[in-house]
């Protein structure tokens, strides 16, 4: 079988594609620290005994609600995908197997595209009925009273769908890459086989 | 005849997840139960939730671009544009579905929280419908990413078999 050659090219596109790989590591990363110490106490009159008001102290934690908890889990997962990917670019030229890296490449972007869309979709509709709550179902909204814990919720939630369109147009660009074969993107470069 | 096994194969594949999204969508369109409870009567429809709306459109998109895409021809350029229709297919599949399972978790286990009561008490057999629905498009789901890893196998050439 005819060896293929093996060129590495640490052009153009390679940059601008480390340069999105980071951007989306940072987005991801931030929205998941940013939901993961969502927290607010606030403190509520609840009734009267006589003349005296009662207080009660709430408290507002990302971890009461189960999508919010997927939320920050699946971006912390990609975001460790995107830094395992910058480092392979990095630091990976001399690994030579045919074809195998490019495809996992592609594959595993693909999976962590639909697993960010997936979190990130799933608390975008958790806040709206958080925000607007439900008439239908007797559910009151809880932005009235928890201000600064909707508000850092929505950053996040702003922070993972960048995220999500850098992970498409990163996933669009391995697959892209596929077609090529002959196009890793190393910056160390490797002696290519004539065959 | 390795490639017109490929080809049956593949189309089986969209055949059957044509048939799952539709499945969902329809599922769902149709849930609707009418409870009275302390002389107040409520009705639960699929609309009353933003997240099953969506749930419903994206599962129509899902179906009417499998349906379109059986017919394609095999000689078609189009198919290398297919991969990454099938990406987007999937990213509409696995969102919508993650959001509609979302807030039907806090409509059969309430919110403690929040104060937000579950509703699955009142209305049963709304609860069974939307479970089936969220059900098939799951597997409309799972079917489309194996579809998606066979479009890609089919199109580019991923394990660089054939001699360039």
């Amino acid at each position: 079988m005819a060896k293929l050659a093996l060129a590495a090219t640490s052009g153009k596109s390679c940059k601008i594609l480390l340069g999105l790989r980071l951007l989306a590591f940072s987005a991801t990363l931030s929205a998941a620290i940013v939901m993961g110490l969502n927290k607010e106490t606030e403190t509520f009159v609840v009734g009267k005994v006589g003349n005296t008001p009662i207080k009660a102290t709430f408290t507002a934690k990302f971890d009461h609600t189960p999508a919010f908890v997927f939320f920050v889990v699946a971006n912390a997962m990609v975001s460790f995908h995107n830094l395992l990917m910058i480092a392979l670019q990095i630091f990976g030229g001399k690994m030579e197997f045919t074809g195998f890296r490019l495809l996992s490449v592609a594959i595993l972007d693909m999976l962590n595209v639909t697993l960010i869309s997936a979190a990130a979709n799933a608390a975008a509709f958790m806040a709206e009925v958080g925000k607007n709550g439900n008439k239908h179902a007797r559910w009151d909204k809880i932005c009235d009273r928890f201000a600064t814990y909707c508000d850092h919720g929505a950053g996040a939630l702003i922070a993972a769908f960048a995220g999500v369109i850098l992970m498409l147009i990163i996933s669009a660009a391995s697959i892209s890459r596929l077609v090529q074969p002959n196009k890793f993107c190393s910056t160390t470069a490797s002696p290519s086989v004539v065959p | 005849m390795v490639k017109l096994t490929k080809r049956i194969g593949g189309l089986v594949l969209r055949l059957a997840a044509f048939g799952a999204a539709l499945a969902a969508l329809i599922v769902m369109v149709t849930s609707r139960e009418r409870a009275s409870f302390f002389a107040v009567s409520l009705e639960a429809k699929y609309t009353d939730m933003a997240a099953f709306k969506y749930f419903v459109i994206a599962n129509a998109v899902v179906s009417v671009y499998s349906f379109l895409v059986l017919f394609l021809p095999k000689e078609s350029l189009l198919w290398k544009f297919v991969v990454v229709l099938d990406l987007v297919m999937t990213m509409l599949l696995t969102s919508s579905l993650s959001a509609a399972l979302a807030v039907a978790q806090v409509g059969k286990k309430g919110n403690a929280n929040a104060g937000w009561l579950p509703i699955c008490g009142q209305v049963p057999k709304f609860c069974d419908q939307i479970t089936g629905a969220l059900i098939a498009g799951f597997v409309a789901l799972v079917l489309y990413v194996l579809l998606l890893l066979y479009s890609l196998h089919s199109v580019v050439d991923p394990f660089l078999l054939q001699k360039s």
